[in-house]
């Protein structure tokens, strides 16, 4: 399934702030071929035959149960499909990866148990482990035979990883670590043959662990009662005096930070795939009531207040979607790009997460935001029966909570996006300095009156205008930085603004890409409803950019060059707001016909 | 031992079904394809458990144009070892069954088996047509086979019951519920059914006998009306004057 076609002029990492992209650069979910719709189908027998029908005795913690649904998985092949073959996986690409993993969503907290296992509990084996390590651990991961959890956070150490507490000291005849210390909120706890720990060597070496269940010393907490992913376990682990062999330390030590940061890349480039195939099912169930259920004699959804929701779930997850798999092909081509210059499989693929680190964890915001919005709104279509456990979405609301937390919060993966990107910037891996500089110049000058031609040619511009816009505020923001005006890691409400308009501009584009590419193919519905949606999420971003961008500048720029800076903004968020309201009609229309999430 | 099963695609059961202007053919604008599940779940599981346990090869054949190929490699993915496809647009039973018979009767299979039915239009007849063509024993509804030697031993459906017949092969059976349980392709077969052979070979000469003429749907089913437990004269006067049941 690699074709080995490589891309030369791929983005990099955070560069679509900079640099147009065109359609036929990205991959849209309407491109996936017949091999990936066979394997597609084969998710969802999976999710619906396997899983969902058990989901009540997964939420009581069924003995056994977690790990005989994983290893039907197995069965299937799907714990190993973006592993080497060596090992027995089946080394399938990225965007099938993603499909895998999205197909998966609605599989509700069982995803934890499988993600935990299949990603940041499998791949600091891959990306880190020594060939003995691997060849020991991965065929067992990949058969289902053994299970995995990684350990990383503690109860003072959450968002603060590496600031762990527990302890790795060498024993007096040097052939083993002794661990103390005890992790919190350990998914998969309760069953895993294999945790990945990371301790401190004498007290301030971060290094990871492979540490194996049985170990003396080595116990677990009560299951943990948690407000959502109740089929998951999730319990403490407490180390005192485990005796674990030097053979076991995961990669150098001292480089654990390596593992633990690049292992989320990734973990949160598949939160978001999860995301939004769960959200999607909600939203399906949302639809389906809609239709179903009748006041004042006729099916609620035919009233315009539901409509509303109904197109506005359909228009969110279009956007995250649209982003999701741009990115993917991005992570797909700088896999292909390292392969070819001689990189090994597991080499490859760290390069390529770690390449698009800025966009994971932006997805990360957008899958999980997107979900808990579509949860919200499914229980509130499904009024006081969605209050009652009797039905789905009571559960749904509960389990897509935790998506903004875990993973990094959203909070910490706003801060991060701009400070990797400005990061790049210093590196000079990234020139947003000349960009910068280029709009500050074209805010002295007339804007231009010409009248746009061509098709989505205002769509086009407005993104265009959306990245001038953030390189105005980032810039501005950096500049004062560097005249010691400002110190950013005290302005964390400016990057949380800066942030959000990264990710709006990554949803408007990757949207207005796809939906380019969807007019020249032969689609499922007409043209005019990919129109709709990608004309009203433009409007929606453009009234978010003119506020985040407002919003930064007033914080700390003033006088003059404040009235040239919200002249800019004026300038930079121009685009034509679209009739909403016929547009969302006709997109919720569209669903409500479906009875489904239908794009 | 040497097996065909006959595969056959059908409309996903969740198809909105209509027909064209003058009722003549399905509207198949939208339509979306699977394998016919009789085909699917029954009749190339058990072929395959049968390969599995005692050796030899199982291929599939479809009688159909080119986009039946992705219901083909479905078939590859599941396990079967090479497809066939008769490059045609398809026909009565008796085309279908002629064609499939001109293929296979060069190719001395032990066993040859059809669902009991298409999920379509549910005709039941290729099984037995194709039997009569290869001059070979049919056996329809099988609910259960298994296989000692050259003999087997299978259960048919009858009605309110099962009979048990032993037949020895070759031989012709439409596989019925029960024979085997579905199977989900995993990630290897869909990879390696790309890399299976798919043989395309020219449809034979053929004059239908058969030709549809017309379509119908069955009259829309009118609303349920609900009434209350305690109005039992409510519901009697409904169902003498309205439903016409009493």
């Amino acid at each position: 399934m690699q074709d080995t076609l490589v891309k030369s002029d791929v983005l990099k990492g955070g560069e679509y702030l900079i640099k147009p992209s065109k359609p036929e650069d990205t991959f849209i979910p309407e491109q996936i071929n017949e091999e990936q719709q066979m394997i597609k189908e084969t998710v969802k027998d999976y999710v619906y035959n396997e899983i969902v029908p058990k989901v009540l005795r997964l939420e009581k913690q069924e003995e056994g149960l977690s790990v005989e649904l994983l290893r039907k998985g197995a069965d299937l092949g799907l714990l190993g499909s973006h592993m080497p073959e060596i090992y027995g996986g089946m080394e399938m690409d990225t965007n099938t990866n993603t499909l895998i993993c999205e197909t998966l969503g609605p599989a509700g907290g069982f995803t934890v148990s499988f993600a935990a296992h299949t990603g940041i509990g499998m791949l600091p084996i891959l990306y880190f482990g020594s060939e003995d390590q691997k060849a020991k651990y991965l065929p067992g991961l990949i058969s289902g035979e053994l299970q995995a959890s990684y350990c990383l956070t503690e109860p003072s150490s959450g968002s603060d990883a590496l600031a762990a507490k527990t302890r790795a000291d060498l024993s007096e005849d040097g052939t083993h670590y002794i661990l103390n210390g005890q992790k919190m909120w350990i998914s998969n706890a309760g069953f895993a043959d294999i945790f990945i720990v990371f301790a401190q060597v004498d007290g301030d070496k971060f290094t990871g662990f492979i540490v194996e269940k049985g170990l003396d010393g080595l116990t677990l907490g009560a299951e943990e009662l948690k407000l959502g992913i109740k089929s998951s376990s999730t319990r403490q682990v407490f180390l005192e005096n485990v005796k674990v062999p030097k053979e076991n330390v995961l990669g150098e030590i001292g480089k654990g930070h390596l593992i633990a940061f690049n292992v989320l890349n990734i973990g949160r480039f598949k939160l978001c795939a999860l995301s939004l195939g769960g959200a999607k099912a909600s939203a399906t169930t949302g639809i389906q009531y809609a239709n179903e259920r009748k006041q004042f004699k006729q099916p609620i959804a035919n009233f315009g207040a539901i409509k509303y929701k109904i197109a506005q779930q359909a228009i969110r997850l279009f956007a995250s979607e649209s982003a999701l798999y741009r990115v993917s092909n991005l992570i797909q081509e700088k896999n292909k790009e390292e392969m070819a210059k001689g990189a090994s499989f597991a080499e490859a693929k760290l390069i390529a997460a770690e390449e698009y680190a800025i966009e994971c964890a932006l997805l990360k915001i957008s899958g999980s935001e997107a979900l808990d919005y579509v949860v919200d709104e499914t229980l509130q279509i499904h009024g006081g029966m969605g209050y009652s456990e009797e039905g789905t979405a009571a559960r749904a609301y509960r389990d897509s909570r935790i998506n903004r937390i875990y993973e990094g919060t959203n909070e910490i993966n706003r801060l991060l996006s701009v400070n990797m990107l400005l990061k790049k910037a210093m590196k000079g891996q990234l020139d947003i300095v000349g960009p910068a500089w280029a709009v500050q110049k074209e805010l002295s000058s007339m804007p231009s009156f010409d009248k746009l031609e061509g098709a989505y040619a205002e769509e086009t511009k407005a993104v265009e205008d959306f990245k001038k816009l953030i390189l105005m505020v980032a810039g501005g923001a950096a500049k004062m930085q560097m005249d010691g005006k400002l110190d950013l890691r005290d302005e964390q409400e400016i990057i949380m603004n800066v942030s959000d308009m990264l990710l709006d501009l990554l949803e408007a584009e990757s949207t207005l890409l796809r939906v380019q590419r969807l007019a020249e193919m032969d689609t499922k519905f007409d043209q005019d409803v990919y129109d709709a949606i990608l004309k009203t999420f433009i409007t929606d971003v453009t009234a978010k950019m003119n506020k985040n961008a407002t919003d930064a500048l007033v914080s700390f720029v003033e006088g003059d060059l404040l009235r040239t800076f919200l002249m800019g903004v004026k300038r930079f968020t121009k685009y034509t707001p679209t009739n909403v309201k016929a547009a969302r009609r006709k997109i919720a229309n569209t669903m409500i016909e479906a009875n489904e999430y239908c794009f | 031992m040497k097996i065909l099963v006959c595969v056959s695609k059908a409309p996903d059961t969740t198809t909105k079904i209509a027909f064209n202007a003058d009722g003549t053919a399905l509207n198949k604008d939208g339509v979306q394809y699977i394998m016919n599940p009789y085909d699917e779940w029954y009749a190339l599981v058990r072929a395959l458990e049968l390969k599995e346990a005692a050796g030899g090869s199982v291929t599939i054949i479809n009688v159909g144009p080119k986009e039946n190929d992705t219901v083909i490699r479905k078939g590859l993915a599941i396990g079967a070892d090479n497809a066939v496809r008769i490059n045609s647009n398809g026909g009565s039973a008796m085309y279908i069954a002629k064609q499939i018979a001109e293929y296979a009767k060069g190719e001395s299979f032990d066993v040859v088996i059809t669902g009991k039915e298409t999920i379509d239009e549910n005709r039941s007849e290729v099984g037995a047509m194709l039997a009569e063509f290869l001059d070979m024993p049919f056996i329809s509804y099988a609910s259960k086979m298994d296989v000692a030697g050259n003999t087997a031993t299978i259960d048919r459906d009858i009605e309110g019951g099962t009979e048990t017949v032993e037949v020895d092969t070759p031989f012709v059976l439409s596989a019925a519920k029960g024979l085997a349980e579905q199977r989900i392709p995993n990630m290897r077969g869909i990879m390696m059914a790309k890399r299976k052979p798919l043989n395309v070979v020219e449809a034979v000469a053929f004059d239908d006998l058969v030709v549809p003429v017309h379509y119908e749907l069955p009259p829309a089913k009118s609303a349920v009306k609900l009434v209350d437990p305690e109005n039992m004269d409510e519901l009697v006067r409904l169902l003498h004057e309205e439903a016409k049941a009493l």
